[in-house]
């Protein structure tokens, strides 16, 4: 079973967020990371939504990982790339969707090997709650709550759209 | 050279396909090597950032086994261990416990209540790594970084991220060998490789005295005049002269070998305009390379050594996590066959 959600609305909801976020920070001069695969689609569409000049950034978080000891490294990793300076930057970094807080834990640790940022700004388009670390993005576009067997996925680029999974037994 | 009949993969790859140890690139699918060269790729990333390092394999120890000296090769997996944030313990053997007469399970023992993760092994004996790797206790990982004259993996998997790098890919290319073949392990995992890729064409130029028997059947074809084994390269790979391994003479001189086989600037004109000139190191200037190819334009010999740090990265982690990814599914059958 698939149900659609009005992505545009969730959109609205983060670049108000985001601007309200910025506004409250005196940040004037953000850069924006999206981490792979989703949230570097919607860093490029709010990249676009606020006006912000400077290239996004794309985090591919393998090296990262907490769970490399358990399922080894992700054998399609790509290349991060980040095409300005994070010594000293204020960061907005998008992800798709927040569960436990590990993803953004890594990619926090990579940001960091790349030169200490002034601050850092978290957006997702989805919360579905089930923390694990203590790990609060500052904008979020929804917030689920979703059955045991219940999944949801960012689609993209053209068009985005979040797709709801029943995905059966486990 | 080891008769290997039956598939190494059962020594080096899980039930799932992954990587866990790195022994030769026999049986290896161009899906995995591919795999290999887009990890090193992201890693080459990681070389340009403030900090060059992840934390793959922090807290894990990788100890260098070298039974045969090496500067660049034991160097760069060295650096790539530490960029992976693992602890380096480096053993140079000929100088070490096997001098006093420790034979080499006993010196590995030793190493494995260490708490040692992966070995890495250079050994002058065709078959030393595969031998490690099967009796070597289950969750340590073993990389080949080069065995006698049979195999150098590493080598011959950065050879193919400097081709891919220079030439976007590998359809089409027509790539030689030049040189001592005979002696060059480098050289059989190379043709290996580049077969598995998908080159059009793999040529070994040589005398006859220094290529093995039944050469063509490594999957290449076999050219005794160099001039015209030039013609239509895109890249050509030159093989260090192996004088500390000839027994006899093989050769009438070095003088007579570079005259002959020695790539210069005349000969490098015959090949395509953009050939790109290898050599995996380290160079004999003016024996089997001019000096001015070695340092010119069309020279990708400094680019092959980065390229190592990459590669070597690549196959450290990939090995790693297929061994810690083993384990951890034994140790979830385990409670299932217990509940």
């Amino acid at each position: 079973m698939t149900a659609l959600f009005d992505i545009n609305q969730l959109l609205d909801e983060m670049e108000a967020g985001l601007r309200r976020t910025l506004e409250q920070r005196g940040v004037t001069d953000p850069a924006l990371i999206g981490i792979r695969t989703g949230g570097v689609w919607l860093a490029d569409v709010l990249g676009k939504r606020l006006g912000i000049e400077t290239p996004f950034g794309e985090l591919d978080i393998s090296f990262y990982r907490d769970d490399f000891s358990r399922i080894g490294l992700n054998p399609k990793v790509k290349p991060s790339s980040l095409p300005f300076d994070t010594e000293g930057r204020d960061i907005l970094l998008i992800d798709d969707v927040i569960m436990s807080g590990r993803t953004i834990r890594a990619a926090m640790n990579e940001i960091f090997d790349y030169g200490r940022p002034a601050s850092i700004i978290l957006a997702t388009l989805v919360d579905l709650g089930s923390r694990e670390l203590p790990v609060q993005p500052d904008v979020v576009g929804q917030v689920l709550e979703l059955g045991a067997h219940q999944r949801v996925k960012l689609r993209g680029p053209e068009p985005l759209r979040i797709e709801l999974q029943e995905s059966g037994q486990s | 050279m080891t008769a290997n009949d039956h598939s190494p993969n059962h020594l080096q790859l899980t039930r799932g396909g992954q990587l866990r140890h790195f022994l030769t690139l026999d049986g290896l699918s161009r899906e995995l090597l591919t795999d290999i060269l887009d990890t090193a790729d992201s890693f080459i990333e990681v070389g340009t950032r403030s900090i060059k390092k992840v934390p793959l394999l922090r807290g894990r120890t990788v100890v260098n086994l070298f039974f045969e000296p090496s500067t660049r090769t034991r160097s760069t997996f060295e650096l790539a261990a530490k960029r992976l944030s693992a602890d380096v313990l480096n053993l140079d053997i000929s100088t070490s416990a096997t001098s006093k007469g420790e034979s080499l399970s006993d010196t590995l023992l030793n190493l494995e209540a260490m708490a040692s993760d992966m070995f890495v092994v250079r050994h002058s004996q065709s078959g030393a790594p595969h031998f490690i790797a099967e009796s070597v206790t289950p969750g340590v990982a073993i990389i080949n970084a080069g065995d006698g004259r049979h195999s150098h993996p590493t080598q011959a998997m950065l050879d193919m991220l400097t081709i891919r790098q220079n030439k976007g890919g590998f359809e089409g290319l027509k790539v030689a060998i030049v040189g001592d073949v005979l002696h060059s392990r480098v050289a059989r995992s190379q043709i290996r490789a580049l077969n598995e890729l998908g080159v059009e064409e793999v040529r070994v130029i040589a005398p006859g005295t220094l290529l093995p028997r039944d050469v063509e059947s490594l999957g290449c074809t076999v050219e005794y005049d160099m001039e015209r084994g030039m013609k239509d390269l895109d890249v050509v790979i030159m093989l260090r002269l192996q004088n500390e391994r000839m027994e006899g003479a093989l050769l009438p001189s070095e003088r007579e070998f570079f005259r002959l086989y020695g790539l210069t600037e005349d000969k490098l004109a015959l090949a395509k305009p953009d050939c790109i000139v290898m050599h995996p190191g380290p160079i004999n200037r003016g024996v089997e390379i001019e000096s001015s190819v070695a340092d010119g334009p069309q020279s990708v010999i400094l680019s092959q050594v980065t390229n190592g740090i990459a590669i070597r990265m690549a196959v450290m982690s990939m090995a790693m996590g297929g061994q810690m990814s083993e384990r951890q599914q034994a140790q979830t059958e385990n409670e299932g066959s217990r509940a």
